[in-house]
């Protein structure tokens, strides 16, 4: 007991701060609920990163319990019943199906913080957070519109949902911004995670003449066929995927949980921690951009840099107007600039781009 | 929409690369299953052979001795259902479903290490100047030795199972056990070696997605194949070389709706994407109203001497 004692007194001191007296006792319990493996290069393992971050954060201070490869149902309330049992204090839910989920959970455990990532329903113990990846898309959208030869971008997308589709609309808006010659394809493959099936859709793209491939899968299967077929270049999704630089992975989106997570735990223990939404970018250093290679030219990624300093700064927002609806129907007049409702709703393209979104 | 973007050479051969290893993981169940056991264990087997084949690859330098590895290590998963099965006589459906889930366990701790990691890839045979044929040399002449290799199972397989004695006692092993034994022929011994068989096809299928297909090491980037591979074998009506035709045409379909798609095709993407699901369906429902089916009849039965 005495050690223990110690510790948690070591550790209270070392953040300077007056504990709520239950803290002191205990280490905080914080659990983790993953939707794939923590191995998927991807997705789960920057959450799983963010874990980690917390860990390093506050010691002894707090223990973590994580469940990998949840599936999205009813399997999500056994796991985050079973955690809340058995004492976890917060728990973060790190997938979009959880959400129907989480609030079933949250109601019979109120003294328990539940943190969802994506959604939008929230409770008095449940708070939402995401990222905005599409201003990071932007950045990728202009690199990719300069390096183009072909002047043909392949898009491997999972699924139809607004997130999904922003990132296409952010990417294309700024490809063509760079290169008004380039040309979208774009490929829906229907998984966050089959390397065989990622690796075809870049294979299929690249023989239908596309030298750059943007991804929003979560392996890296589809720089490796970037990578097979040569001359050909791709961006690391969600984590750096550093493994394929300097080229074909010429710079990457990166997800960073790790500030937030530790940020909404403070809170906590200070007993300010309040239901609310949170949606960061670039600027909050939720997005990042991972570094720009030498396969890029000097100039192109000065100009990358500029523009995600200038969305970071708040100076430009990547959904500005005059921005038409694919039909051609006029969506955001000169100046103007997306609202929150209608980006986390999309569900249209933007003009130029070809083809249907599937319902 | 350009379809002429779509060229017929490149398209089929991506469809060989993108068919092999589901036809491996297949063949090898099918022989399985010819032999009267039923080894739902292919995706478990699949995803051994995928991590083995790529640890051995990466340490040896030796793409070849990595696929050695795979089929060693999807046999050696295999030998364990053998046993399980054959020798303490346990259910196969729940046995096989355990291997699955050993597999994907299991890989996912021994592969580890190896995230990240690039795998010396496998050189594509340099059959000269038949590969410059136009059309031909493209589809049948510019293939890395993994796609030959499976086509000849093919025809190995089919021609053992057709012509062979050995080929006999297996399929009457599948057929009526009791009469195999009675006739003297050890059905046991039978039965684990055509389940060594398929383990090993199993795994050198896995060991083909994260050496050639993928190239890499994923945590479960096997992500279904073995199902496929299952399902293959029903479609297949249990034959050789409906094998083939069936991972070829699901293969086949599969590459074909990702390239309607890259090339805008102005067809319903969720229809594409059901596509080669679609089109197994259909042909397996044609070929059952053939009465070609012909399921092994003692598929799935334990035996034991004393029965």
């Amino acid at each position: 007991m005495h050690r223990r004692t110690l510790l948690s007194t070591a550790a209270a001191l070392a953040m300077g701060l007056g504990l709520p007296a239950a803290a002191q006792d205990d280490p905080m319990k914080i659990g983790f609920i993953y939707v794939g493996p923590i191995g998927d290069g991807g997705w789960t393992y920057t959450h799983n990163q963010g874990r980690l971050a917390v860990e390093e954060h506050f010691g002894d201070a707090v223990e973590t319990v994580y469940q990998e490869s949840v599936p999205e149902g009813a399997d999500a309330v056994r796991a985050m019943t079973q955690m809340a049992l058995s004492g976890a204090d917060m728990i973060f839910a790190t997938s979009f199906g959880y959400m129907d989920q989480v609030l079933e959970v949250a109601e019979k455990f109120p003294e328990v913080k539940f943190e969802h990532a994506t959604g939008y329903k929230r409770a008095d113990n449940v708070s939402t957070y995401s990222a905005r990846f599409y201003e990071g898309r932007a950045v990728q959208g202009h690199i990719a519109g300069r390096m183009t030869d072909t002047n043909v971008i392949g898009y491997i997308a999972s699924y139809p949902i607004p997130e999904v589709i922003r990132g296409i609309n952010s990417a294309y808006i700024h490809a063509k911004k760079a290169n008004p010659d380039v040309e979208f394809r774009v490929v829906w493959a229907y998984t966050w995670f089959d390397p065989a099936k990622e690796a075809d859709a870049a294979t299929a793209l690249i023989e239908q003449g596309a030298d750059v491939i943007l991804q929003h899968t979560d392996s890296t299967a589809p720089l490796a066929a970037a990578e097979a077929a040569g001359d050909v270049i791709g961006f690391g999704q969600a984590s750096d995927m550093a493994e394929y630089k300097p080229s074909p992975r010429v710079s990457s989106i990166l997800d960073i949980w790790g500030p937030y997570y530790i940020d909404r735990i403070q809170a906590a223990m200070d007993g300010t921690w309040e239901s609310q939404d949170t949606w960061h970018g670039i600027g909050d250093g939720m997005v990042g951009i991972g570094e720009i290679t030498d396969a890029v030219p000097a100039e192109v990624r000065e100009e990358a840099l500029a523009l995600k300093e200038s969305i970071a700064s708040g100076e430009y927002h990547p959904f500005t107007g005059p921005i038409n609806r694919q039909d051609g129907s006029p969506w955001l007049a000169d100046g103007e600039t997306a609202d929150d409702g209608t980006l986390l709703g999309m569900d249209f393209y933007v003009e130029g781009l070809t083809g249907e979104i599937p319902n | 929409m350009d379809l002429t973007a779509i060229q017929p050479a490149i398209l089929i051969a991506s469809l060989m690369v993108s068919s092999t290893p589901i036809l491996l993981a297949a063949l090898g169940e099918m022989v399985v299953e010819r032999a009267g056991v039923l080894n739902l264990g292919v995706e478990g087997m699949m995803i051994t052979g995928a991590v083995a084949g790529f640890a051995v690859a990466i340490n040896s330098g030796s793409p070849a001795l990595g696929f050695l590895g795979a089929a060693a290590a999807g046999a050696a998963l295999s030998l364990a259902f053998a046993v399980l099965t054959q020798l303490l006589l346990s259910n196969h459906v729940a046995t096989g479903l355990a291997l699955t889930l050993a597999g994907l366990g299991l890989s996912a701790l021994v592969g580890k290490p190896y995230e990240g990691m690039k795998a010396p890839s496998l050189p594509k045979l340099d059959l000269g100047p038949l590969a410059e044929i136009p059309f031909f040399g493209r589809v049948l002449f510019s293939h890395d030795v993994m796609v030959y290799l499976s086509l000849a199972l093919v025809a190995g397989v089919w021609a053992f199972l057709r012509y062979t004695r050995a080929g006999l006692i297996l399929r009457a092993v599948g057929e009526s056990a009791e009469a195999a034994h009675a006739l003297g022929y050890h059905v046991i011994r039978v039965r684990i070696l055509a389940i060594l068989f398929g383990g090993a096809l199993a795994g050198l299928g896995g060991a083909y997605i994260s050496l050639v297909r993928v190239p890499q090491w994923t945590e479960g980037m096997t992500a279904g194949a073995g199902w496929i591979a299952l399902a293959i074998v029903v479609f297949a009506s249990w034959r050789a070389g409906w094998v083939l035709v069936g991972a070829y045409l699901f293969g086949g379909v599969t590459v074909l709706q990702l390239n309607l798609q890259a090339a805008g095709a102005a067809v319903p993407v969720a229809l594409l994407s059901a596509s080669p699901y679609l089109v197994t369906i259909l042909v397996l429902v044609i070929i059952s109203a053939r009465g070609l089916q012909g399921a092994p009849a003692a598929l799935g039965r334990s035996f034991h001497a004393s029965g």
